[in-house]
């Protein structure tokens, strides 16, 4: 009993950590794709030009 | 797990990015800067706008290369985390067609609406544009989940529902004024598509292998 009991927070321990580093990595690469391919900053803009219109980002 | 989760995702979208900045250095780019020369003639008529480059040569290449490389790390990254929150097991077979499934969202969907276009195209108001195309995007991937993983009929028929809805809002198409010839702009649109395509299936397929290898290792050091 003990021991499913600890099995079954273990689980739930480990669904919340999934779902924390699931929810890390998601903003950083939403982070990272508004960066490159929607920042309005005119010097980003520059650098990401023909990356944007090739990944068909709105540009411009 | 964060830091397994992040290491995937930038050794993932470093790989694939550099591939795909490779293909666009074939495809997209001199295409690009086959419109700027017309874009350019248009200038010099107007004798309005600067219409130099900020980036030229190597550094310009440089430059579209890493903007490439941080989508596909951003790609990868995104495709591991929806991948882990809905439960699935990371393969790379399995996180190409994720891929697939996003490029449906942010490629498909969206260029219904916003056909990808050359510098010198005709443009309309660009917040309104890139508000769209973010919120077709998130509606087209909620839409496909629900399709393809709902358990009920009302959550499939809510999938289709938000597959369909963003193109009752399509944003004002401009004036057709175009600098570009049509047929440098038909090869950009097809160009475009087909390397966001391998943008997003090659980040994915990668970040699953990469986690799958990495688990492999994290298991057998246990």
């Amino acid at each position: 009993m003990t021991t499913n009991t600890a099995a079954v927070r273990s689980l739930a321990t480990s669904r919340a950590e999934v779902l924390k580093a699931a929810f890390v990595a998601f903003v950083l690469g939403v982070g990272l794709v508004y960066g490159a391919g929607f920042a309005n900053s005119q010097s980003v803009h520059d650098a990401a030009h023909d990356s944007r219109h090739a990944l068909s980002f709105p540009c411009h | 797990m964060i830091a397994r989760l992040l290491a995937a995702g930038l050794v993932a979208g470093v790989v694939a990015g550099l591939a795909v900045a490779a293909l666009q250095h074939v495809t997209t780019t001199p295409l690009i800067l086959a419109a700027e020369v017309y874009e350019a003639a248009q200038h010099a008529r107007d004798a309005a706008e600067q219409s130099a480059p900020a980036f030229e040569g190597l550094r310009r290449t440089a430059a579209t290369s890493v903007a490439t490389v941080a989508v596909c790390i951003g790609y990868a990254l995104i495709l591991l985390a929806g991948m882990l929150a809905s439960g699935d097991a990371i393969g790379p077979r399995r996180a190409a067609l994720w891929g697939a499934c996003a490029f449906a969202a942010t490629g498909l969907a969206t260029s219904l609406g916003l056909a990808p276009q050359l510098p010198g195209a005709a443009e309309t108001d660009l917040v309104g544009r890139q508000l769209w195309w973010f919120a077709t995007a998130v509606s087209t991937a909620s839409g496909l989940y629900a399709l393809l993983r709902g358990d009920s009929v009302v959550a499939r028929a809510l999938g289709v529902a938000m597959l369909v809805a963003p193109h009752f809002f399509w944003p004002t198409p401009a004036a057709p004024e175009s600098t570009v010839p049509a047929e440098l702009a038909a090869r950009f649109a097809a160009a475009s598509l087909a390397v966001q395509a391998t943008c997003w299936v090659l980040a994915g397929a990668l970040a699953g292998l990469v986690w799958r290898l990495s688990s492999r290792d994290e298991t057998e050091a246990a």
